[in-house]
């Protein structure tokens, strides 16, 4: 109570001028934090992005020409053809990897079947994997000698069913997650209400647990579509001549050099992005005022029929996502696909096949720490500013504001638009093309929202009093920011520099235009070794990735139990 | 005690930082970048060839399929890491000369080459090394299995048993896609050979990336018959594939696989050492073990598997007619190729 008292004394009347005389140093290095991390966005997000809206509207020589490009593109049917496909393919995905989810988060939540912790650790296996690999593996499966290639029934895989075969694995965990989450919060009072009323239960389905789950759906929904919108890795791999957004933004600038028109398909490609990026926030804060405090937590009855259902389809997703994981290490082991099926290491050999094999794994090791550690001091120390930073607050707005972009930008965007920027000469920062601190950083940017989130998440949680007692006992506030904050906030640094180290590992959209002779990374050489025919390499690469992803995800469970284990002291009495 | 955790523990952090950063810049001086189109399983042995020879320099490869290689030194500009390129088109060196990256230099020993294959001005702005040619692969056990007659033309996978059995490299990343197109259109004249595009297009399974992967498909089965170069037909059928490398009757594009140093280079006492290198006798009997064409004269040997003069039925192939209408080409290739599934529109 005390502590309460001083700070309110110290923000009132004459007493503030004290304070402030006290507080000018803090703030100072408060104020320095900010302006060096919203540098930091401007230089590695803002600016680039006015570089790559700058090029479409410039010629190869680089004369303003106006809309000329965009033009173009409207008037050339192959490319107004990728947008339909795109949009074709994102909502179908959308549509079927929701439901696939809703069905199975619904188990996991509102019913009583076995193995629930089991199932939901299998759903997050696609995360460990770069987005080739379940297209690896259904060229695999249902390509012209295809293992189970008869289930299409004469239809190609390459093409718009491989796609969305492929994106619902890829996008799966995170579709699933958002659905958890919404079907955890509901308040059980109104299933009370609904069976002492009589009500049926496909009746309760509908007035109850959709209009409650909705905003959760619609966020899932808005995920799914993004993320399979602008998701490069698939397409590439399994899209045969079908295509969309992501790859034309590719082939327009490898394949036809054409720089500007690259530039035009990644602004058409942030549309859609930016659209249901805008749609998504608008649900989060309606979302808000769901939940009251006075919602008891729902817990499932037993029924035997339904439990059994929702358990037969988790083992059903259990295979397709494990069948997929399964046959791409069934692939890299196999010695010559389909002739020869022996197990063999022989694809593991990259170095035989690519002069960077086996060294872009470990650049890619070393991009992931590096991304993994740096992320986190600065996405930490960011989301302090914004949370619990003192004054300035239109600056820490506009920070925040920045903080949300990178969630809108598509990777293969955000690498375009570095390339843009940063090979030119005249730049100052162009010292850092084409060095492994590009890299890091543009992935740091790539990931940035997600991880910002996360952070503002667990620093909302500590009580502003702590910040108040320090103040009025004079600790300057990035003592009190090591001694309590961070030590709290534990769980939350260890979760996004797994996230970040995890996406790192596995990303190839945003850094498939900055690498270079030295830092070529795993995910890329997977990438390459499909293109040139060497799928059994790739398989084995792709699963080297994994089992890297797999390896620190173990490690962070077993560093959050022991958090858990240490710090779960404070929280008891 | 808490403090004295997480003193240690950002100390740590900061540490590794330090760390990452210091090995992230430290890029030895002798270090040589070089952009290439060539077959990455072929990089290990070059570069363990010259750095033999040259123990200070360290080579760096930057790898991808040649359409990829132009566009990143065009992106790149005079900015370009790259010290020298090296195993690309022709036809791209044209267009980087143009662009002015190229740094004009006479390797010692150039004049021993064949003055076909090396660039008219002096000091030249590119060198040959040795021509890739184009080929048909066709995996006898499948064709066998699926019953197709083995093709022998250009012209016959035109035919309609082929539908949907036969795949071909993308010619806008691909380089050995694009001397295809550019060939047919040399040989025919525009009409004819947009004509046959046309009905090839109906047969086509996929497009590929990347040249070597119609064969490897074709290799594995995945499509039976696949447009690619003569090399990588050889190579599989050595391995063991049931491969069969066809040279089609009407003749077969080729282009260059050739060099140029870059303007501005940060190594360029290196990259000069490996352009003279790369003009040797020694390494042009290296260039054989794949190609059956090389630029040095009377070194060459025919290739185990290679398909019967080969050489013979290389066209006459125009690069600068080749380079200034590329992206002409492209274009139209584009236009009515690139997306298989888009209704045709009349």
């Amino acid at each position: 109570m005390s502590a309460a008292e001083i700070s309110v004394t110290s923000e009132g009347g004459s007493s503030r001028w004290a304070k402030l005389r006290h507080v000018g140093r803090e703030a100072w290095i408060m104020l320095g934090g900010i302006a060096a991390i919203l540098v930091a966005l401007v230089a590695f997000l803002v600016l680039p992005l006015y570089a790559l809206f700058k090029k479409s509207v410039e010629d190869d020589k680089g004369n303003y020409v106006g809309l000329v490009n965009f033009q173009e593109y409207y008037e050339s049917p192959g490319l107004l053809q990728s947008i339909t496909n795109s949009l074709t393919i994102a909502v179908l995905t959308m549509v079927i990897a929701c439901f696939l989810a809703f069905l199975y988060a619904y188990g996991l939540t509102r019913t009583c079947m076995p193995f629930k912790k089991t199932f939901r650790a299998i759903a997050t296996i696609p995360i460990l994997a770069p987005s080739l690999l379940p297209a690896i593996s259904l060229i695999y499966l249902f390509g012209n000698q295809g293992l189970i290639k008869g289930l299409l029934l004469g239809e190609s895989i390459y093409g718009p069913i491989g796609i969305m075969i492929a994106m619902v694995f890829y996008i799966f965990p995170h579709v699933m997650m958002i659905m958890v989450t919404a079907l955890s919060t509901t308040d059980a009072r109104l299933y009370e209400a609904a069976e002492a009323l009589g009500t049926r239960p496909s009746r309760v389905f509908f007035t109850v647990t959709l209009p409650g789950a909705i905003y959760g759906i619609v966020s899932a929904a808005v995920v799914a579509f993004t993320l399979t919108i602008t998701d490069f890795g698939v397409p590439k791999v399994i899209g045969g001549q079908y295509n969309v957004l992501a790859t034309d933004i590719y082939k327009q600038v490898v394949g036809q050099q054409n720089f500007s028109m690259g530039a035009v398909v990644g602004i058409v490609l942030l549309i859609p992005a930016l659209f249901s990026f805008v749609i998504d926030r608008h649900v989060q804060k309606k979302q808000v005022a769901l939940l009251s405090a006075r919602a008891v937590p729902y817990h499932p009855k037993p029924h035997k029929a339904r439990d059994m259902a929702f358990l037969l389809f988790c083992l059903a997703m259990t295979v397709f996502l494990v069948g997929i994981l399964g046959t791409a290490a069934f692939g890299s082991f196999a010695k010559f696909w389909p002739y020869d099926l022996s197990l063999s290491l022989v694809h593991y050999d990259f170095d035989k096949v690519d002069p960077n094999g086996w060294s872009s794994f470990f650049n890619s090791l070393k991009m992931a720490s590096m991304t993994a550690v740096i992320g986190v001091v600065v996405i930490f120390l960011g989301a302090y500013f914004v949370e619990k930073g003192q004054g300035f607050a239109r600056l820490r707005g506009f920070f925040h504001m920045l903080a949300m972009m990178p969630m809108a930008v598509p990777g293969l965007v955000l690498g375009l638009a570095y390339v843009f920027f940063f090979s030119v000469p005249e730049n100052p920062l162009s010292f850092l093309y084409s060095t492994m601190a590009i890299l890091v950083i543009c992935t740091v940017i790539h990931f940035y929202t997600v991880s910002h989130l996360t952070m503002l998440t667990a620093l909302k949680q500590i009580d502003k009093e702590f910040e108040s007692v320090s103040a009025s006992l004079k600790v300057p506030f990035y003592k009190t920011m090591f001694r309590v904050h961070v030590p709290i906030c534990l769980p939350a640094i260890s979760e996004v520099m797994m996230y970040l180290f995890v996406n790192a590992m596995t990303t190839v959209s945003a850094v498939v235009f900055l690498y270079s002779a030295d830092t070529k990374l795993a995910a890329i050489t997977v990438l390459n070794l499909d293109d040139v025919g060497d799928q059994a390499e790739a398989a084995a690469m792709a699963m080297m990735i994994v089992a890297t992803s797999l390896t620190v995800r173990v490690l962070h469970g077993l560093l959050m139990r022991a958090l858990n284990a240490r710090h779960s002291a404070w929280r008891t009495r | 005690m808490k403090s004295g955790f997480l003193k240690r523990l950002s100390l740590s952090v900061f540490g590794a930082v330090l760390a990452g950063s210091v090995f992230a810049g430290a890029a030895k001086a002798e270090d040589l970048i070089v952009y290439t189109a060539v077959e990455p399983e072929e990089l290990t042995g070059f570069a363990k060839a010259f750095e033999a020879k040259h123990p200070g320099i360290k080579i760096k490869w930057v790898r991808d399929s040649t359409g990829i290689m132009t566009a990143k030194l065009l992106a790149e500009g005079k900015n370009t890491p790259a010290d020298i390129v090296w195993g690309l088109a022709a036809t791209s060196l044209l267009l980087l000369k143009d662009a002015g990256i190229l740094e004009p230099y006479a390797p010692k020993g150039v004049d021993k080459l064949d003055a076909k294959y090396v660039d008219g001005d002096n000091p030249p702005s590119w060198v040959g090394q040795r021509a890739w040619i184009a080929s048909i692969c066709v995996n006898t056990a499948e064709a066998k299995a699926k019953n197709l007659p083995i093709p022998k033309s250009w012209a016959d996978l035109t035919k309609p048993v082929y539908k949907g059995h036969i795949v071909m490299p993308n010619p806008a990343s691909s380089g050995t896609g694009f001397l295809d197109v550019s060939s047919w259109i040399q040989m025919w004249g525009e009409e004819k050979a947009w004509k046959f595009m046309d009905d090839l297009h109906k047969n086509i399974g996929i497009y590929t990336h990347s040249g070597s992967k119609p064969c490897k498909m074709a290799g594995k089965g995945e499509f039976p018959i696949g447009v690619s170069f003569a090399y990588k037909g050889a190579q599989l059928k050595a391995k063991g594939a049931p491969v069969l490398t066809v040279a089609p009757t009407e003749g077969v594009g080729w282009d260059l696989e050739s060099f140029g140093l870059v303007k501005g280079a940060k190594n360029a006492d290196a990259a000069k050492k490996f352009a003279d290198w790369s003009v040797s006798k020694d390494t042009n009997v290296m260039y054989n073990d794949a190609y059956a064409v090389v630029a040095y004269p009377g070194v060459a040997k025919p290739v185990k598997f290679f398909p019967e003069n080969l050489d013979k039925k290389m066209i006459k192939n125009d690069f600068s007619w080749a380079a200034k209408n590329r992206k002409r080409i492209l274009a139209e290739w584009k236009k009515r190729y690139d997306s298989k599934s888009e209704p045709k529109k009349k």
